[in-house]
């Protein structure tokens, strides 16, 4: 089975990849890589590691897109070609993203996906359904077992998953079949929903069923007895055109059907989330034990990450900046040069400010997908504000006497704007698009939320696994790469800004 | 331009600032050649009369017509034609004084060799030592930055020099200096001069026509002579006269 997959992969690809490791190449050129995503939980993420170590296994060049969002984007970037693969449940699929169009089982789903150009495998041989938990003290005091209990004890205070909360087979499924009359309904991060249950800020929260925590914390699961969580088998979604183009990639992730039972589930969660083994680890440990697959594991160490997240950042910060600089000083310009429509583009680049940048995030997911392009976009609109304002602030700032000399030279508009305004203006001009660099430096650690990568990474990992030094291992660099940045401005500005015109010379 | 036609002529000229404010109606003609000084308290307008005549405001009534034909305040290239001398000199900090004097000529793509030979020529006019053209502004004197700054009004070997408070902010040495530096230099290049003052001794000694302004209108115009023998009003002797009581008899200013 494997060797036949290598040869299909060969046979596809036409040059031969000694090791599993290489890319494969089509022509000479690197193939794109089969691009494996997951949702936003440990679970999805050992899933979405399980397939690319077993596609990398097969001398399948992949990549993982880890932790990339929840259902919607993760489905909208596979329907958009985004995404070759990612782990999904039946019910999700069912309830979620087809709207009850087919029942939850995978042969009723299949014909209902293939419409719309998606694969879906069997199940991989475990359910994660949703549950409500509560601790084991709350559940003797009230004399909680089953969901209908909670019917009973409306003072109970609820932390739901935000996503839980919207999802039509969520919260508002569990509050109309059991007719909960609870009021106090929190939405929270899955993780912290956890630790809030164990520090006793919230009673009820949802769960799934193979999560690590209940294990750890002893919670008392509440049984579904009017059965309205529909059946959550894990399946891999994939698009059929990734069939088509590249069938060993697709027999691959096949491997994995039926091979993961709920225990060994929780048991991989439990050693991602409660042991903190980095998720290579955890699925490639799994691989060789179960499916005698050598799982690979790029053997990063901490420098060759903190290299590969760095150049990520730097990418993103970078491009962002330029983007910005190329529509931010023309706008200036033209702010100072048309008071009028300068009162209304200062107002409009100002209203981008206020809004929230992880709104400005998800906002850019279904005009440019996920990835580095939302990530740049967004940041590039928030690197517009200071760059455009001080334009407009060092023009509108000349001495009167300097605009009337360079009026009354002869020089035309453009040529005075040239030659004397911009360059009068360049200090000013200069220290905004440094504050815009400083600001995209640490708001680029957002990205690593639409799937962009950079610092974000491991502060987003981090404060899932709780983990203080992860967190600071993308904080850190983070830091001292925005103080970089404000030391190479000092330097520009010494290259940059006119002699005459330096801090701390009368001009 | 119009043969026999005033070098520059203000007709029934109104600039108003505010409902209250304004200056003219100016009815004023320049003869090609002339030099002419503009006097008058502070506030009477002179330096609006100056940016009227070089395009830089628009009047709201009436018309500016240089050579014959009317001014268009949006023709840029229109004021290579002149030369200016803004209050304070008005070079640029960011260039150095030969890069502020030949702005201009290098926009318009002189070559290197006729610039080099326009600032020898333009430094001696000015009097300006060598050295000064690698400097900054900030690294001139005051004297030499007004010396720097008429060296690039004169670049282009403009008809009209126009002239605002040029030695205003200078100490009383420096001053006396580059009053008869400037004398020379204007009678040298034989062009037609406005300059503004409100020092009457400075004017007398530039120009051959005085025109007294006192709240935006011209009070009265002529050779010194006319105007301390015939003052058209009690204010030209009043203004005279308040003028010759800061001198000490027998001391040139």
């Amino acid at each position: 089975m494997n060797g036949a997959a290598v040869l299909l992969a060969l046979a596809v690809s036409g040059a031969a990849p000694a090791t599993p490791a290489p890319p494969v190449r089509i022509g000479g050129a690197p193939a794109p890589p089969v691009r494996v995503g997951s949702k936003a939980f440990v679970e999805s993420e050992v899933l979405g590691e399980l397939g690319r170590q077993l596609l990398a296994s097969e001398g399948i060049a992949a990549e993982h897109r880890r932790a990339v969002g929840g259902t919607r984007v993760l489905w909208e970037a596979l329907v958009r070609g985004e995404l070759d693969a990612y782990p999904d449940y039946t019910g999700t699929v069912a309830k979620e993203i087809l709207g009850g169009a087919a029942g939850p089982a995978v042969e009723a789903l299949r014909p209902a996906l293939a419409q719309r150009g998606i694969g879906v495998t069997a199940s991989l041989g475990f359910e994660d359904t949703y549950a409500l938990g509560v601790r084991p003290e709350v559940a003797q005091r009230h004399g909680l077992a089953k969901i209908s209990d909670l019917a009973r004890h409306p003072g109970l205070r609820f932390g739901l998953t935000n996503e839980f909360l919207d999802r039509a087979d969520g919260w508002p499924a569990v509050r109309d079949g059991y007719r909960l009359p609870q009021r106090d309904v929190r939405g929270l991060d899955h993780d912290l929903a956890y630790r809030a249950l164990a520090a006793g800020q919230i009673d009820v929260t949802d769960l799934y069923s193979t999560d690590a925590e209940i294990r750890r914390q002893g919670l008392v699961v509440l049984e579904d007895d009017r059965r309205v969580f529909p059946e959550y088998q894990a399946v891999f979604l994939y698009r059929l055109d990734l069939e088509a183009r590249l069938p060993a990639a697709v027999a691959a992730l096949r491997r994995l059907e039926g091979r993961i039972s709920a225990a060994q589930m929780i048991d991989l969660n439990a050693r991602a989330q409660l042991d903190r083994a980095p998720v290579e680890e955890v699925a490639a440990g799994f691989l060789r034990e179960r499916l005698g697959a050598a799982g690979t594991i790029r053997a990063e160490g901490r420098g060759a990450r903190l290299r590969g997240r760095t150049a990520e950042h730097l990418a993103l910060v970078a491009a962002a900046l330029a983007l910005a600089i190329v529509a931010a000083i023309p706008l200036g310009v033209w702010a100072a040069l048309r008071p009028a429509a300068g009162r209304v583009v200062l107002a409009a680049v100002g209203v981008v400010q206020t809004v929230p940048s992880l709104a400005l995030l998800v906002f850019m997911i279904p005009l440019l997908g996920i990835g580095t392009g939302p990530a740049i976009a967004a940041l590039a609109l928030y690197a517009l504000l200071p760059i455009v304002r001080n334009t407009h602030a060092g023009l509108t700032g000349i001495a009167p006497e300097l605009r009337e000399s360079a009026r009354a030279l002869g020089l035309s508009r453009w040529a005075r704007l040239r030659r004397v305004e911009l360059p009068l203006a360049a200090p000013a001009i200069l220290a905004g698009v440094k504050t815009a660099a400083v600001i995209a430096v640490g708001t680029a650690t957002l990205g690593a939320l639409v799937g962009a990568g950079g610092y974000g990474q491991p502060i987003l990992t981090g404060i899932r696994l709780a983990s203080v030094p992860l967190i600071l291992e993308g904080a850190v660099p983070a830091a001292l790469l925005a103080l970089g940045v404000q030391g190479l401005f000092d330097l520009v500005e010494r290259g940059l800004v006119p002699r005459g015109l330096r801090r701390g010379r009368a001009p | 331009m119009q043969p026999g036609a005033p070098a520059l002529e203000l007709r029934g000229a109104v600039k108003r600032f505010g409902p209250a404010a304004a200056v003219g109606p100016i009815d004023l003609a320049v003869p090609a050649g002339a030099s002419l000084a503009l006097i008058g308290p502070s506030g009477a307008g002179k330096s609006t009369v100056l940016r009227l005549m070089l395009g830089l405001l628009r009047p709201d009534e009436g018309a500016v017509l240089l050579g014959g034909t009317p001014l268009d305040p949006d023709d840029d290239a229109l004021r290579r034609r002149y030369g200016y001398v803004v209050q304070g000199g008005g070079l640029f900090p960011h260039l150095s004084a030969r890069d502020n004097a030949a702005l201009v000529a290098r926009h318009l793509r002189w070559d290197r060799a006729r610039i080099a030979a326009r600032l020898e020529e333009l430094g001696a006019l000015a009097r300006l030592p060598g050295d000064v053209w690698e400097r900054l502004p900030s690294e001139l004197s005051s004297g030499q930055a007004q010396r720097v700054s008429l060296v690039r009004a004169l670049f282009l070997d403009p008809a009209l020099l126009l002239l605002d408070e040029p030695l205003g902010a200078l100490d009383p040495i420096t001053r006396a200096e580059l009053q008869d530096d400037l004398r020379a230099a204007f009678q040298r290049l034989r062009k037609t001069v406005v300059i503004v003052t409100h020092d009457l001794a400075e004017a007398a000694f530039f120009a051959e026509i005085l025109v007294l302004l006192r709240a935006g209108r011209i009070v009265q115009a002529g050779a010194f002579a006319d105007l301390a023998r015939a003052p058209a009003e009690p204010f030209v002797a009043r203004f005279f006269g308040a003028q010759r009581a800061l001198q000490l008899p027998g001391v040139r200013v």
